[in-house]
């Protein structure tokens, strides 16, 4: 017993000493220059964004002349109509949109894990997330010329057009973390539910779908900020008066560059890193 | 206790895989398990002691064969169709789900009524000890909680036949023992049949009525404890279970169930012979380490040089090399005040009494 004591005591002095930083293989940071190149990384990355988040909040109209604090861009753009009318619509779109492509990832999540592979499942995978593969510029201009012909066909040229094709790109995006989910989650719970009476449809109801929700909820989170933030394949899709945000902003830089448009801006940034964070938060609880 | 039959396996072959790869899992196999009995398949990994046990719970099909329950043929049964509940090795409890929530699930499946519910569920708390953690989450209770509370589930809607897929092997030495206890304690209380998978031989022996040692595929013999120890019918059993000490010789005569074998070592020595079997010629024995008795050397016997020797607290282990070049380890009970070991390198002498060898099959 002593002895054993003894063993456990050198133990834990070996624990409070910090060991010793030995190099095994390969280290990045220990390559010339590493350091800087990572620094410089992030100024580019987060400069400009904060240069603009800066001059949202400049009283006077310049974008590099710093004259003093204020909130009126912020004031002016809540109150612009237009900018109102394309927000409104992008969020009606990104929720729309989000809450398809989750539904139709789910199930094909569902269906792509809940089952043996076989030849071709890679090949699934590779199909369900072909918008995340193929040029956004490509899709855009094949949904441009069917959703003309379909347009005159129809009569109708509603927001549709954008919801599906907006659903469509977004499905890769809620795919993957349910597919995460449903890939770590414990097989054999399905498997007692079945044995405790459970069928089919009441144990995916009572122990399958309350396990994914965090899976789906990140799903969600993540197809929203994509619809949200999507330019390319709207503006080709959209019809005249159907500017989302993104689209608005861009036709107003094309005119001119006014504080507005940073005000705009700083509270879609606001947005996104809201719903981001959110999506974070989600994935690190594990139940 | 009327024998009836609770479960009956009739011929049942399953084959995984195709072609050359083809593996028989279960091949032609037939069991009856008696209502109220704690009966244990036991085996080796991969003999097919699961794939067995899942065919009663229903998550796997036979290929042939009939699985009866209570008489009736089940086999087309969808798992959730059959009056029959496993604890699984992972345990496999709802972590969205409180002790309470998980006890219920089936009760609730069952479409039982609230109150119903409530008062069962209160019972099985008690049942397993666990009135004071109902209301946590099953991710918050220890390894041996979460154990009790798997039982308590599949004990709930009180199931014809509780199965148990080696629901201890996760569990530290201690545990395991404590939970033994309790799991005959709680076969006892509810007078289910309990259908228990293991590995362990020691597990098995200590808590079954009866016993189905199981390899690749078969079932090599049914009996209690006592027989599958001290009668294995072939090498196979007499090795998986327990330690044992295999020697060859002669079949000199037969009489009385018994028979005189002259050892290729040496000696005569009156060995059991399994019923229905009529040894003749060349046989192989087995004796168990506890019925070699170590004498001096000279006066008869296996005549060998103790090789090794090992204190194990209850008794001691001598592991001996004899003349004929075999290894025989004899166990021996420590007692106070007798000084039993013998030193290594010693001459000894190792004494077969009648009926300590039996005959195998093979």
């Amino acid at each position: 017993m002593a002895e054993f004591r003894a063993r456990r005591g050198s133990n834990d002095n070996r624990r409070a000493r910090p060991a010793p930083r030995r190099r095994t293989g390969f280290d990045v940071r220990a390559m010339p220059g590493a350091g800087t190149l990572a620094v410089a990384t992030f100024f580019l990355l987060y400069i400009p964004m904060a240069t603009l988040v800066v001059f949202a909040f400049n009283s006077g109209q310049s974008l590099s002349v710093w004259e003093g604090f204020s909130f009126r861009w912020f004031v002016s753009a809540w109150h612009n109509a237009a900018i109102q009318e394309v927000a409104l619509r992008s969020l009606l779109i990104a929720v729309v949109a989000a809450t398809c492509a989750t539904i139709v990832a789910t199930m094909a999540a569902l269906a792509t894990t809940r089952t043996a592979p076989y030849p071709g499942l890679t090949f699934k995978y590779a199909f369900i997330n072909q918008p995340l593969m193929v040029p956004e510029i490509v899709t855009a201009v094949a949904l441009l010329i069917v959703f003309s012909r379909l347009k005159v066909w129809t009569g109708y040229s509603g927001l549709g057009y954008l919801i599906l094709a907006h659903t469509a790109f977004c499905i890769p995006f809620a795919y993957l973390p349910i597919r995460a989910r449903l890939e770590s989650m414990d097989l054999t719970l399905e498997r007692a539910a079945a044995d405790l009476y459970a069928p089919p449809l009441a144990a995916f109801r009572r122990v399958t779908l309350p396990l994914l929700k965090p899976g789906i909820l990140a799903g969600f989170m993540l197809a929203f900020v994509i619809s949200l933030d999507d330019v390319v394949i709207t503006e080709f899709v959209k019809s005249g008066g159907q500017d989302t945000l993104p689209t608005y902003l861009l036709g107003q830089l094309r005119r001119g560059v006014s504080p507005d448009i940073n005000a705009v801006a700083t509270m879609f940034l606001a947005l996104s890193a809201v719903v981001v964070t959110i999506y974070f938060l989600i994935n690190r609880r594990r139940v | 206790m009327a024998e009836r039959t609770a479960v009956e396996a009739r011929r049942i072959t399953r084959i995984f895989g195709s072609g050359t790869a083809a593996v028989k899992a279960l091949d032609d196999v037939s069991v009856e398990i008696r209502a109220n009995e704690f009966f244990t398949l036991l085996g080796p990994s991969g003999c097919g002691k699961t794939t067995l046990l899942r065919m009663i719970a229903g998550f796997e099909f036979p290929d042939a064969g009939e699985i009866l329950l209570d008489g009736a043929d089940i086999a087309a049964l969808p798992p959730y169709r059959r009056p029959v509940n496993t604890v699984f090795q992972n345990y496999a409890l709802f972590p969205h789900l409180t002790v309470r929530q998980n006890i219920a699930f089936g009760l609730e499946m069952l479409g039982r009524a609230r109150a119903k519910i409530d008062a069962r569920v209160n019972e099985m708390l008690r049942l397993v000890r666990m009135e004071e953690l109902g209301d946590r989450r099953c991710d918050q209770i220890s390894g041996g909680q979460q154990q009790r509370v798997a039982l308590a589930r599949a004990l709930a809607p009180e199931p014809r036949v509780l199965l148990l897929d080696e629901p201890l092997s996760a569990l530290d030495y201690k545990l395991r023992k404590e939970m033994q206890v309790e799991l005959k304690r709680m076969q006892h209380q509810t007078g289910i049949t309990f259908v228990f998978v293991t590995h362990d031989q020691e597990e098995a022996l200590t808590m079954s009525d009866r016993v189905a040692v199981m390899s690749r595929g078969k079932i090599l013999q049914i009996g209690d404890a006592r027989e599958i120890y001290e009668h294995p019918v072939n090498r196979f059993v007499a090795d998986f279970i327990g330690e044992s000490n295999f020697l060859s010789g002669t079949v000199a005569a037969v009489h009385d169930g018994r028979a005189e074998v002259r050892l290729d070592d040496g000696p005569v020595i009156m060995a059991e012979v399994p019923r229905g079997l009529t040894p003749t010629g060349r046989v192989s024995l087995v004796v168990r380490p506890e019925h070699g008795e170590l004498a001096p050397p000279g006066g008869g016997g296996l005549a060998g040089t103790v090789e090794t020797v090992i204190y194990s607290g209850t008794d001691t282990h001598h592991r001996v090399r004899l003349d004929g070049g075999g290894l025989f380890i004899v166990r021996s009970q420590n007692r106070r005040g007798v000084a039993g070991g013998r030193a290594e390198g010693e001459r000894v002498a190792i004494r077969v009494p009648d009926g300590a060898a039996q005959i195998l099959r093979d």
